[in-house]
């Protein structure tokens, strides 16, 4: 059973501590304060609309450990701005005391220790405790999901996003927009969203590929406090490039700001009081949206993972981000009039599992969802003495892990995983189940490959990446990570332009320089071509897990940044 | 695994576009460029091109040209190995100065459009379509 810890909030005591506690341990030091539900969801209710933002859960129905990034590097005109800012200057930025709960939930450096005081972040019956609590605040408040809901945990691979949709439906969600559903396969999306979903699934940008038509619903209007609320949705830009295109073969992606600009007029022509987007863009790429086509007072990001503690403003439109894995819930009240928004008041709720108490219905559902694969899910594969995790550009540790199993398992030199946002994190000593391989690595193309690549194709493969992350115009950014790379070292200059940025590849077993005409051995999974062949990632990474029996992640040195 | 369509595209392509960009390409685009307008001024605006930014599929890249008041729409690609996409001539019975095709790309390029005006003279503009390996989306 789930018991109702008290929790330790620093707050201004923190500083006077540090000097005397030094790093780490703020859990132990901090006990003066105890945090409670409704510290959490405080809110002065205002205006006459409610906006629920709710993205990228990828599909944790349960609560789960998340870190958030050390290196979330910006460039161009966005360096050292929200969201690429990290640990000790995100903090400082924001005004959040060192040991406190915004420090848990937004900074990564004191993680650990900070994650015994105040536990594990979301899960679907705690986010339905918040909806509610929302709600019995302002009946009609629009929940708006932001997409990557119906991917990435086990129970969602067996089920074909089934207890997403479930789940979803039984929140009560008023629209969603998209991104890895599209990878169940547009048959099974089309199910869904035709006989199932039972609320729009939005997409202004997403066309017929061979007629350059529409292809789903680009808005809906809501009409709510008296105000019409046009939510327009923008589905992931990069479908067919960054995932399968053979999975969707007659869907057409891509930014489309002419588009954006037609539906945004299109809504106010029709009567919008206020216009919502709710996107899957990616932060940076919101951000240049909202510069070039006026006329949106709020954008809903996703994608890129990022949550901040107050709205980033441009020109009139807020931009919103709600984070990832259900570790966040946003609440926005609008005070909407006469044509337009007076007022925004927002708050970034944190969805701290062990002070939310759990919605009873909610979680006898999700119990339900998960009944029949509690076997598979509770098995005890290994245990790990490190912190495994996945964010940050260049390398995480749960990926090393899984280059380790790939170098290891597949006999290869170098090891590729894609560098994926999603992921849960696990605490050193914990048992790694199934369920948290899973959690890592769940998703409908899991082949892993063992292929010869020339030094060149290897290089050209990481210039790749490194631009659809570092090029300086937000529109050309796919919104990943760095792909990470086991068994060879390089360097990244991120400044250069793409061909220039990677240099020093090293095989580190030999300690050689790569060769660019000489072929090697390389490892990976998730690629987005059709017929991959080779046994699932997670039956690789367990295979290796069952070995070691405890894991064990040494610091990775193997990459030198420069610039950025 | 064989890594196959498109490695091998991107692979050749890589190599393609370095060697020929500097020398090949661009003095071809700019004899295009002069064929077309008689050497004449050719001013930025007052044309639109519209392209993905990252190009789904090299192969087939949707475009869009549009410029009000103009006779007819020169498309450059400028990376490719012969530039020349096509000229759209608009007759005086066509209501609207706007045409879309898909164009092949050999690799991350400029797109040039240059259109003629009705009064003779030359405007022009240039989108980036980037052909990726892609595959690592968050």
């Amino acid at each position: 059973m789930i018991s109702r810890r008290d929790f330790l909030q620093v707050g201004m005591a923190a500083s006077a501590l540090y000097g005397a506690g030094g790093m780490g341990n703020w859990a132990r030091l901090a006990a003066q304060q105890t945090l409670t539900q409704d510290d959490l969801l405080r809110f002065d209710t205002s205006g006459n609309v409610t906006l629920i933002h709710i993205t990228d859960i990828h599909a944790q129905l349960k609560p789960v450990w998340f870190r958030e990034p050390e290196f979330n590097i910006g460039v161009g005109e966005v360096a050292g701005l929200p969201p690429h800012v990290t640990g000790a200057d995100f903090r400082k930025m924001y005004g959040i005391a060192d040991g406190s709960v915004m420090d848990y939930a937004l900074t990564y450096d004191d993680f650990v220790s900070l994650s015994q005081a105040y536990g594990k972040v979301g899960g679907a019956d705690r986010i339905a405790t918040v909806v509610n609590a929302i709600r019995a605040d302002r009946p009609d408040a629009l929940l708006l999901d932001g997409g990557d809901t119906w991917q990435g945990s086990l129970t969602a691979l067996r089920t074909q996003g089934q207890d997403m949709v479930n789940v979803f439906k039984a929140l009560g969600t008023d629209a969603m927009t998209s991104h890895w559903e599209f990878t169940l396969g547009i048959d099974r999306v089309m199910e869904i969203v035709e006989n199932e979903l039972g609320f729009p699934f939005l997409g202004a940008n997403i066309f017929d590929a061979t007629w350059d038509e529409p292809a789903f619903e680009p808005y809906q209007m809501f009409e709510r406090g008296g105000a019409q609320i046009a939510v327009i949705g923008q589905a992931f830009p990069y479908m067919p490039i960054a995932n399968p295109g053979w999975m969707f073969p007659d869907l057409s992606f891509g930014i489309r700001q002419e588009r954006m600009a037609e539906m945004v007029a299109e809504v106010r022509a029709a009567g919008a009081d206020a216009v919502v987007l709710l996107s899957h863009n990616g932060f940076d790429v919101d951000r240049k949206l909202a510069a070039d086509v006026p006329g949106i007072d709020v954008i809903l990001t996703g994608h890129t993972h990022d949550a901040l503690p107050e709205p980033v403003l441009v020109g009139k439109t807020h931009l919103i981000a709600s984070g990832s894995h259900g570790k966040f819930v946003s609440r926005l009240d609008l005070d909407v009039r006469d044509g337009e928004v007076k007022e925004v008041n927002h708050k970034l709720i944190p969805i701290l599992s062990d002070v939310i108490t759990p919605d009873p219905d909610m979680a006898a559902l999700v119990e339900a969802e998960r009944a029949p694969y509690m076997d598979e899910l509770t098995e005890v594969i290994g245990t790990t003495d490190s912190l495994l995790y996945r964010r940050g550009n260049f390398n995480g540790t749960w990926d090393d892990l899984i280059c380790n199993a790939l170098l290891e398992e597949r006999e290869a030199d170098i090891a590729l995983s894609p560098g994926f946002r999603w992921g849960a994190s696990l605490l050193p000593g914990s048992d790694i189940t199934r369920e948290d391989i899973f959690n890592a690595t769940a998703m409908s193309y899991p082949n892993a490959y063992r292929t010869e690549m020339t030094g060149e194709f290897l290089h050209i493969v990481l210039e790749d990446v490194a631009d659809n992350l570092f090029n300086p115009d937000p529109y050309y950014q796919q919104g990943g990570d760095m792909v990470r790379v086991g068994g060879m070292s390089y360097r990244i200059d991120i400044d250069q332009p793409q061909g220039s940025r990677i240099s020093d590849m090293t095989l580190l077993k030999t300690g050689e320089k790569i060769d660019a005409s000489k072929t090697y051995m390389v490892a990976g999974w998730a690629s987005v071509n059709e017929d991959t062949e080779g046994p699932p990632i997670w039956d690789v990474v367990e295979a290796h897990i069952r070995k070691e029996g405890t894991v064990s992640i040494p610091s990775n040195e193997t990459i030198k940044v420069v610039g950025g | 695994m064989t890594l196959s369509r498109r490695e091998t595209l991107v692979l050749g392509l890589g190599a393609a576009v370095a060697v020929m960009m500097p020398l090949g390409a661009h003095a071809a685009v700019e004899d295009a460029i002069a064929a077309f307008t008689g050497g004449a001024d050719v001013s930025e605006g007052g044309v639109t091109l519209t392209a993905p930014e990252i190009a789904e599929n090299g192969n087939t890249v949707p475009i869009s040209v549009s410029a009000p008041g103009a006779v007819s729409i020169m498309i450059l690609a400028a990376g490719n190995p012969n530039p020349d996409v096509g000229t759209f001539n608009f007759g005086p019975l066509m209501p609207r100065q706007e045409a879309s095709t898909r164009v092949r790309l050999a690799g991350t390029q400029d797109l040039i459009a240059v259109a003629k005006m009705s009064d003779g003279s030359f405007v022009q503009t240039s989108r980036e379509v980037k052909v990726t390996i892609g595959g690592c989306g968050g």
